[in-house]
């Protein structure tokens, strides 16, 4: 690029000032291509019946969304679970973040909504997809996992014995306390 | 009788060599003489984006570059731990703005340069403010913010029919960033050079630690400072979102995660590791800073003036170790969604969305079946999932002019699946659609009617 663009800018300054005696605003045009790989992702999802998509801002408003996911198997089969999902406008550089909304007794999920996946973290990278996470968040429900510890005490119990994780769950998923803690129903 | 020289001459004598004289390495239009130092001054806008670090450097080497009418725009306000090395700070601006403070300072220290700030969010503004720019320098620290300003200065270009870049549409940009001993700058212009989306893979993906590890195995003090900005937060303030730009929320991440290192007995939470770690900043030195504002100057005074050829298209410096430089010419993505051409597509203003996204099916270029279309973000059509193919079905009878609001013409994506070496893959285009017989303003009245 080796060229006098000073000419072009002068062309073009006396272009804009005759341009915005004409008329006023133009449009605005913004879209990241974080948005359109996304638009992409969704309209290629292809999930199992046990999972769900929403968009509670409407169709022209897809960076947020929610999952809904009903495990037909394990120790949450019966249960239902929302997910928060937020994208970034450099997605997919960037994991989607992704928050569980239902108060849930599981290994990998704390009290807060918080989700120990290692595709949301340090295993993300730029060619998985919306399909990918949400895939793995189900493998979570049907396979949770003791060694990436969110909540302590129940992957202690998951360990130690699975017979009580299982009759723990079932209290919590009914609306019931485990220990200290008061969980909504979600069957 | 010789004049002893003004200050003004003298000042920018230098600058004269370049401008006033023909050169062997000159850029092929170059006509140097005194109209084109005058040219610089008053046509030559420039807009800084950050008036950090590096924004501090951009804006004094473009006011000492014969530069006159600069922009900046920064949203953040001057902290103690900014005055080491963003020179234009003193103690007593400390919780001023940063563009504003940056502005004043260089205009006081350069007479006849004109500084205007900008003390908001660069999405704050509209397209027009960027439209009238020469050129936008880049001096910030996050990809964000690079992609944003990058997508802007992209939605300028136009296509002929023939897919060649309209030189006069292309917006250049010069990039610089830094990172402790190492930065890079940049020279892109849309249409010949690549773009920042064209590259993005250049930027590694930010290091995540796993949330079990912060919740249950914490070994570094970037570890405690993660658990407390992404788990403790929650945990106490319900719902109230954690904003790294507000002081009072970063001392309590701090504070929480001095307490969490403790506990584990690990060392080294400083408040200033808590910020770096939390806005994923590596502390900066003045040094790189001056050196890659001079090469984003220099090249921004080489894109106006044609003085000499331009860096192509990139150029690394590590002082870690020894000192390395190093220029590697980047290719651009020619179909990168940002900055390629897309392909070319001729409507009358009657087709509907169904027949339209029938017609991308059978256009040589693309054989896109299913295709789902989407305009500025909005969806128009979606062909899942099931839920929002609901939502946009009473679009397919609309006309696709009518969708996109009468413009006569525009940028729209289809996503789709093409069949290759008798292989389905799924892709997504960028369209150029033209609306045949709408020429500038459209006619609001008849363009339904046809
Ligand atoms: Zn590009």
């Amino acid at each position: 690029m080796t060229r006098d663009m000073i000419r072009l800018f002068k062309v073009k300054e006396k272009q804009r000032e005759l341009a915005e005696n004409a008329n006023g605003a133009s449009h605005v045009k913004k879209q990241s291509a974080g948005e359109l790989r996304l638009h992409k992702d969704i309209s290629e999802l292809n999930l199992p019946k046990s999972c769900n998509i929403s968009f509670p801002n409407g169709k022209d408003e897809l960076m947020n969304f929610e999952v809904t996911i009903r495990p037909d198997e394990g120790f949450y089969s019966g249960g239902t679970f929302s997910f928060t999902f937020q994208v970034a406008p450099i997605y997919p550089h960037e994991a989607p973040k992704v928050k569980c909304k239902t108060k849930v007794y599981h290994p990998n999920i704390d009290l807060e909504g918080n989700v120990c996946l290692n595709i949301l973290r340090e295993d993300w990278k730029p060619v998985l997809n919306i399909n990918t996470v949400i895939y793995g968040l189900y493998h979570l429900f049907t396979e949770p996992n003791y060694e990436d510890p969110l909540n302590h005490d129940a992957a202690a119990v998951l360990r130690d014995n699975p017979k009580m994780f299982e009759s723990n769950v079932r209290r919590a998923m009914a609306g019931g306390y485990v220990g200290q803690t008061l969980f909504p129903r979600c069957i | 009788m010789a004049a002893e020289p003004t200050a003004q001459e003298s000042r920018s004598r230098d600058l004269d060599k370049l401008l006033l004289r023909p050169g062997n390495l000159v850029g092929p239009n170059f006509e140097p003489g005194p109209a084109l130092r005058d040219d610089l001054k008053e046509y030559g806008r420039v807009l800084v984006v950050g008036a950090g670090g590096l924004g501090c450097e951009l804006l004094k080497d473009l006011a000492l570059s014969g530069f006159r009418k600069l922009e900046v725009i920064d949203m953040d306000r001057i902290e103690v731990s900014n005055l080491n090395r963003q020179f234009l700070f003193r103690l007593e601006d400390v919780g001023k703005p940063k563009a504003e403070v940056a502005a004043k300072r260089v205009m006081e220290r350069v007479s006849g340069v004109n500084i205007v700030p900008h003390f908001c969010r660069i999405e704050d503004k509209e397209l027009e403010f960027y439209s009238k720019f020469s050129i936008i320098a880049l001096g910030l620290d996050s990809i964000e913010a690079r992609s944003y300003i990058n997508s802007v200065a992209c939605s300028f270009l136009e296509y002929d029919s023939d897919d060649s870049a309209l030189e006069e549409t292309s917006k250049p940009m010069v990039d610089g960033g830094t990172e402790g001993f190492q930065g890079h700058a940049r020279v892109i212009v849309p249409g010949v050079t690549p773009c920042f989306e064209c590259t993005i893979w250049l930027f590694p993906p930010q290091v995540k630690f796993p949330l079990c590890t912060l919740a249950e195995t914490p070994r570094t003090a970037a570890h405690c400072i993660e658990y407390a900005h992404l788990i403790k937060w929650d945990e106490v303030h319900s719902g109230k979102a954690f904003d790294p730009d507000d002081p009072e929320h970063m001392k309590w991440v701090y504070n929480e995660a001095t307490k969490r290192a403790e506990l584990f007995g690990i060392p080294g939470v400083t408040y200033s590791l808590t910020q770096g770690v939390v806005k994923n900043i590596i502390p900066a030195i003045a040094s790189t800073n001056a050196i890659i504002s001079a090469a984003c100057v220099l090249e921004t005074l080489k894109i106006a003036s044609g003085c000499s050829k331009t860096l192509s298209n990139y150029l690394t410096y590590n002082g870690a170790e020894g000192l390395h430089t190093e220029v590697t010419e980047f290719v651009k993505d020619k179909d990168c969604l940002v900055c390629g051409p897309g392909v070319l597509i001729q409507l009358d203003t009657s087709i509907t969305l169904e027949k339209f996204i029938d017609l991308l099916k059978e256009h040589p270029k693309l054989l896109l079946s299913k295709a789902s279309i989407t305009h500025r973000g909005k969806s128009l059509y979606m062909q899942a999932p099931p839920v929002l193919e609901e939502m946009t079905r009473s679009n397919l009878s609309i006309p696709l002019f009518d969708l996109i609001g009468k413009i006569p013409k525009d940028v729209v994506h289809a996503i789709g699946t093409t069949t290759k070496n008798d292989k389905k893959t799924s892709c997504l285009r960028k369209l150029r659609v033209v609306f045949k017989g709408v020429d500038g303003i459209a006619d609001m009245d008849t363009a339904g009617e046809t």
